[in-house]
């Protein structure tokens, strides 16, 4: 906690597929304890680098999908296949919005 | 936890859930988990989702537990949705709810918490995922954050306030806002989270604070669209500048850049200016669709123009279509 009146900036480190956190990391992160994650793993929503390495390591972008499985198993009281289920259409949508929102700008101006 | 005299507006946690106050807690269950599908802010594109979606979990929350649905039926069934609502002085002496609550904070109405008390846990009213770790140790919290492209192009200081719960000597909860100043990294992308380490909760008797993540989002620009790393612009041209071909200057998140235009061009030519896109190792890319833009013929002079172009050039933009 930073005390009142003191300014200091602080730098902040994107998670991306290079950064490096372990399960731990995860858990603690995800306020969950390892099994929740193991079974997200068990079920291929994510994956750790390696398999057989051990202790496991995951790349920074797992977080925001775990997050979001989390999300979507609590809310919904969904189980993981259901998770993965859903993840998988989700991610299909968005890039198909997304596709929609770059053809938009290209043509709506044209038509109004 | 209750404060009398405090004036709120009610919550009709049965018609936010669309039941009936008699409705039992298998119908309770369906209904929310229809409107849950529904407002989901995963999934739903509905205009407020997330804001919807508190509501209707924050019913459901109530309405689930025979106890807390208990004592919000002790309140009477005389009051609407939105009405002001000062609750009665010793209205919740005798009820003691067990469990807690198991999901973290999404951001209940001052209702809902003048009745039940503030659960812990949350931060910025993004709840994340379930579950106490571990009691001493500090937690790690999530917020969004919303920042402009041009600050992931340039990289920027922001200053950001956070809701934080706080846990005071007797266990009890208090929000505080407090205020960051904080360093986005250059390059970031929609949808990436950053890592602030130590500034999640502060742990108990010394142990260590979690971390604080951000999730990035961009607001949305009048001019660009992202895909990833990639940047979209839509530019207009002039029908000579596509045919004859042009330089010219365009816009770009990083700055002005000077572009050119091969003749010959048709509309909806993409125009790919490699490494211009969101910084980074690689870079993404600028990519310009042109969009040609006629000129209304409003003079005598431009409608000549036209006609004399129409007799030159024989032009017949059907010609493959057999007709």
């Amino acid at each position: 906690m930073i005390s009142r009146g003191v300014k200091v900036t602080i730098k902040g480190v994107i998670l991306d597929k290079q950064s490096e956190m372990t399960l731990d990391d995860l858990c603690r992160a995800c306020r969950v304890e390892q099994k929740v994650i193991i079974a997200l793993i068990d079920e291929g929503i994510v994956e750790p680098r390696s398999r057989n390495e051990s202790p496991w390591s995951f790349s920074g972008t797992t977080l925001p999908r775990v997050v979001r499985a989390l999300r979507l198993q609590r809310d919904l009281e969904l189980n993981p296949a259901g998770v993965a289920f859903a993840l998988d259409l989700l991610n299909e949508i968005e890039e198909l919005r997304k596709r929609i929102k770059i053809m938009d700008i290209h043509g709506s101006r044209n038509h109004d | 936890m209750m404060n009398p005299g405090q004036v709120m507006e009610y919550r009709d946690y049965y018609q936010l859930l669309g039941t009936a106050r008699g409705a039992t807690q298998a119908e309770i269950k369906s209904a929310y988990r229809k409107l849950a599908r529904k407002y989901h802010p995963d999934i739903s594109k509905e205009p407020h989702a997330e804001e919807k979606f508190k509501q209707v979990g924050e019913a459901y929350e109530v309405l689930k537990d025979a106890e807390k649905r208990a004592a919000y039926d002790q309140l009477g069934s005389q009051w609407r949705e939105g009405q002001d609502f000062r609750p009665p002085p010793d209205w919740d002496a005798g009820f003691e709810f067990s469990g807690g609550f198991e999901q973290a904070d999404p951001g209940y109405s001052d209702f809902f918490e003048s009745i039940f008390g503030r659960s812990y846990g949350g931060f910025g009213g993004h709840s994340s995922a379930s579950q106490t770790h571990s009691p001493a140790q500090g937690q790690d919290h999530h917020a969004r954050i919303y920042i402009t492209l041009e600050d992931s192009y340039n990289g920027a200081t922001r200053e950001i306030s956070l809701h934080a719960p706080q846990l005071d000597a007797h266990g009890r909860v208090s929000m505080r806002e407090r205020t960051l100043s904080l360093k986005i990294p250059r390059g970031v992308r929609e949808g990436q989270h950053i890592r602030l380490a130590g500034q999640g909760v502060s742990g108990l008797g010394g142990a260590p604070g979690g971390d604080l993540y951000l999730q990035i989002e961009f607001q949305p620009h009048d001019l660009y669209r992202v895909d990833g790393r990639d940047v979209h612009l839509d530019l207009p041209i002039a029908p000579w500048e596509a045919v004859l071909g042009a330089k010219f200057n365009i816009p770009t998140p990083g700055g002005t850049v000077n572009l050119n235009i091969p003749q010959g061009s048709q509309a909806g030519r993409k125009l790919r200016l490699k490494g211009r896109g969101i910084p980074g190792n690689p870079a993404g890319d600028l990519i310009a669709t042109l969009r040609v833009v006629l000129p209304a013929a409003e003079t005598e002079s431009a409608r000549k123009l036209y006609q004399h172009m129409e007799k030159q050039l024989g032009f017949n933009p059907r010609s493959g279509m057999g007709v």
